[in-house]
């Protein structure tokens, strides 16, 4: 019964499909290059640079004549972990703030939220960009810079829907019962409003994959001579004419991998 | 819910969303790829440029434009003041323009300009200058002897504020003998001071330098927008030879990657310090210089940290790093070796047998870590200013030299500003590649940072011998027995491998084919009055 049912989800549910062979696909190329990639990703080769799409280089070489397949490899295992740890700051500590602030409401609230909405105000590159430059460059920083400044959507999206959930039955239910705030909101509260965070957190992903590439194309990403994805495009950039394979493979990938997710993400919002 | 309402179109618009942001993100970003040589000795960056319409309007109607030609250049002009400007893309350009008792040429003479003739004393401490006669300013009037005690006295700052020029305050007082003749009186002897007597003799009279430019060069000032152009025209009553081309525009050219497409759409005629993938993309209306920067580009050592305090880690690291390895993945084979802080464009100085010092021996370099009891390596940190990108890959290149003799470098990109502050300044790191310039046609302009207590010394170099003998080249009158002793500082700093010293970057100059006679200088300046029509 339970197996008909989700073969039937997913046979109407061509989002969900197409997410999950696309994330799949991605996830094998990460999943495999971190134990083994055609080249050493950092193998310079002067007689090899800068050529086009080939059998040994399937996706070409770059400048200093590494191989680019072995480098998305690599890059997109970076680009993936600021990504996830990324959405996981954000969406933790957003959920939190979001579900006390909208639970216990008051002067907290006021407060707490327009705080949130001071951080709103600077775009979330620029913020992470200040951090960064307070704190130096590399990828930690990036990642922890990142994911506050993903922590103000988060908080208002859940804060909304626990607002929602608050004056509903089952609620009032359950504070009949005596259930104490906490478990309130964390055994209650949060679980019926799951798919809205499951959707949220796909979005915050993509937006993650797409911040970094552009941090990094700032250059206060990753450090060479290891590039994420976002690095090698713009170290492509100036070949952009002479040797498009170099810019258009990564930036492939990066398309890919937000895709696959915004499938993904789709896909679980209609999962009935 | 905003994010909600957007999710629903999100299937077909997704796609289109993604490839949008990638665009903008592409095109968005135009990097500094300009004037990769950072300009150390001034801490002063060439770094921004600004695209804007050219103006067609030409007043002589000669028959296909010879009479004027357009310039890029990477960045506004920072004053009007000659006195006032320290850009060094400022500097290019006023040279056109302003002249001081003497004037540097394509080979790195000082020849008389303001002044017909000079003298030194013997003991170096009275520099003489006769005026040449006839000269004119651009606004038409003579220039005097006051005029020239006027300018130089304007840089020592005897209006009360500080010496425009520190080595202006070695000054003691600027006589006018008679109205053809002026002597300079130093303190103390200085036997490069010539050096210093390039800055330009502006009239007295003229009571807003900030605004009204008036010089003695081939050119003279027309106008100028702010970051749109700088326009001059040739000024007829040039005391020397007169410039070829009539009207020249310097036009700001903010976005270097729209450099090629400016140069085949006809926008501009030339522009300095292309990359070798630009010059790469030119169709053949277009001639490319090849020349080099003027700077030594080396992976300068902290002398005073761990391991690189030891000799022989710095000798080892100087036989792992293959410089010519280095020119072939950073600019295709093209620059130029150097083995110590000199480059080869003084000629004088420059000591080729230096190259051979160390030549690529990985068993060496090993043997040498294993003395110093580093025989499994070690691991340092290289940071490297984030907006040149031939250094960047430089580092990247030695990272991957230096893995052979199992010492692991890592790389830190920072920002231009930090870099300045926290290396150069603080000397807060372990190991940069970075590259230095003159600001002078001197020796000293490279060597004296290399003196134990210089303020320049961020390498933290200390070594008595050196001391000593750039101590002799300063005090030593004779020309040659001075040129000696700066040899002799060079082979100091090679043998105690004070950094490890890879080359002279190249640099590539486009000029479009109607017209010819670009000649490199040693120094950061363009003569546009050596360039004429080809035919």
């Amino acid at each position: 019964m339970a197996k008909y049912v989700i073969k039937r989800n997913i046979k109407d549910n061509p989002y969900l499909v197409a997410g999950l062979v696309i994330t799949g696909l991605v996830l094998l190329l990460t999943i495999v290059g971190v134990f083994w990639t055609p080249y050493e990703p950092t193998a310079m080769n002067a007689s090899q640079k800068l050529k086009g799409i080939s059998l040994s280089h399937p996706m070409g070489t770059d400048n200093m004549g590494r191989d680019v397949l072995s480098r998305v490899m690599y890059g997109s295992r970076i680009t993936l972990l600021i990504a996830m740890g990324t959405v996981f700051i954000g969406a933790t500590a957003g959920t939190v703030i979001g579900a006390v602030t909208g639970y216990f409401g008051g002067m907290m609230d006021e407060v707490v939220m327009r705080i949130i909405d001071a951080l709103f105000a600077f775009p979330s590159i620029l913020l992470a960009l200040v951090i960064v430059s307070v704190f130096g460059t590399g990828w930690v920083q990036l990642l922890v810079s990142l994911g506050i400044a993903f922590v103000p959507s988060f908080a208002r999206i859940v804060r909304g829907e626990v607002l929602r959930c608050k004056n509903m039955d089952y609620v009032a239910n359950a504070r009949l019962q005596g259930v104490s705030d906490l478990r309130m909101i964390f055994v209650h509260i949060l679980p019926n409003i799951k798919g809205v965070m499951a959707s949220a957190i796909l979005i915050g992903f993509n937006n993650a994959v797409l911040a970094e590439a552009g941090l990094s194309y700032l250059g206060v990403g990753s450090q060479p001579p290891y590039a994420s994805l976002g690095k090698m495009l713009s170290d492509a950039q100036q070949y952009m004419f002479t040797n498009p394979s170099y810019v258009l493979c990564p930036g492939i990938v990066i398309v890919l991998m937000v895709l696959g997710f915004s499938f993904l993400g789709e896909g679980i919002s209609r999962w009935k | 819910m905003i994010k909600r309402s957007f999710m629903k179109k999100k299937g077909t618009s997704l796609l289109m969303v993604v490839l949008t942001t990638l665009t903008i993100a592409l095109s968005g970003c135009s990097s500094d790829k300009a004037g990769d040589s950072a300009n150390v000795s001034e801490a002063t960056e060439t770094g921004t440029e600004a695209v804007t319409e050219t103006q067609t309007a030409d007043a002589t109607q000669e028959t296909d434009n010879l009479s004027k030609l357009i310039v890029g250049i990477p960045q506004d002009i920072d004053g009007l003041d000659p006195h006032n400007a320290t850009g060094a893309g400022t500097r290019e350009v006023f040279y056109n323009i302003f002249e001081g008792l003497v004037k540097a040429d394509e080979n790195g003479n000082l020849n008389p300009a303001v002044a017909s003739d000079y003298t030194i004393s013997d003991d170096s401490t009275v520099y003489s200058f006769t005026l040449r006669d006839g000269i004119k300013f651009h606004d038409g009037s003579p220039v005097t002897v006051e005029d020239i005690k006027y300018s130089l006295e304007r840089n020592m700052g005897v209006d009360g504020g500080e010496p425009l020029i520190k080595a202006y305050s070695k000054i003691d007082s600027v006589n006018i003998i008679d109205d053809k003749n002026v002597e300079i009186v130093l303190k103390e002897a200085d036997s490069d001071f010539l050096t210093q007597l390039t800055v330009a003799i502006i009239p007295a009279s003229n009571e807003h330098p900030e605004t009204t430019p008036i010089g003695t060069g081939p050119y003279k000032y027309v106008s100028s927008s702010p970051q749109e152009n700088f326009i001059v025209t040739r000024f007829d009553d040039y005391w020397g030879q007169p410039a070829y081309i009539k009207d020249v525009v310097f036009k700001i050219e903010s976005n270097m990657d729209a450099i090629v497409m400016d140069l085949e759409g006809g926008s501009i005629d030339m522009m300095a310090r292309v990359t070798s993938t630009q010059a790469a993309q030119l169709s053949d209306k277009f001639e490319v210089y090849e020349g080099t920067m003027n700077l030594v580009q080396a992976l300068y050592l902290n002398n005073d940290v761990k391991p690189f305090d030891d000799v022989r880690v710095r000798q080892a690291l100087c036989y792992a790093v293959n410089p010519q390895e280095i020119m072939d993945f950073v600019s295709d084979g093209a620059g130029t070796e150097v083995g110590s802080a000199m480059f080869p464009a003084f000629t004088k100085y420059f000591m080729p047998e230096l190259n051979d010092t160390y030549n690529t021996d990985v068993d060496k370099a090993k043997a040498l870590l294993a003395e110093a009891g580093y025989p499994d390596g070690f691991e340092f940190t290289i940071t490297v200013a984030s907006n040149y990108g031939q250094h960047v890959d430089t580092a990247q290149v030695i990272a991957e030299e230096l893995k052979a003799i199992g010492v692991n470098a890592k790389i830190q990109e920072i920002e231009w500003n930090s870099w300045v502050s926290d290396v150069y300044t603080d000397r807060k790191f372990e190991a940069t590649v970075v590259g230095i310039d003159a600001s002078t046609l001197s020796a000293s302009a490279l060597l004296s940072r290399y003196v134990s207590d210089s303020g320049k010394n961020f390498v933290n170099f200390k070594s008595d011998a050196y001391d000593a003998a750039y101590a002799n080249a300063q005090s030593s009158n004779d020309d040659a027995t001075k040129t000696e002793y700066y040899k002799e500082c060079e082979t100091i700093l090679s043998q105690e491998a004070a950094s490890v010293y890879i080359q002279d970057l190249p640099e590539f100059v486009v000029l479009n084919k109607k017209f010819t006679g670009y000649k490199f200088f040693p120094l950061y300046v363009q003569d546009i009055a050596s360039i004429k029509p080809a035919n």
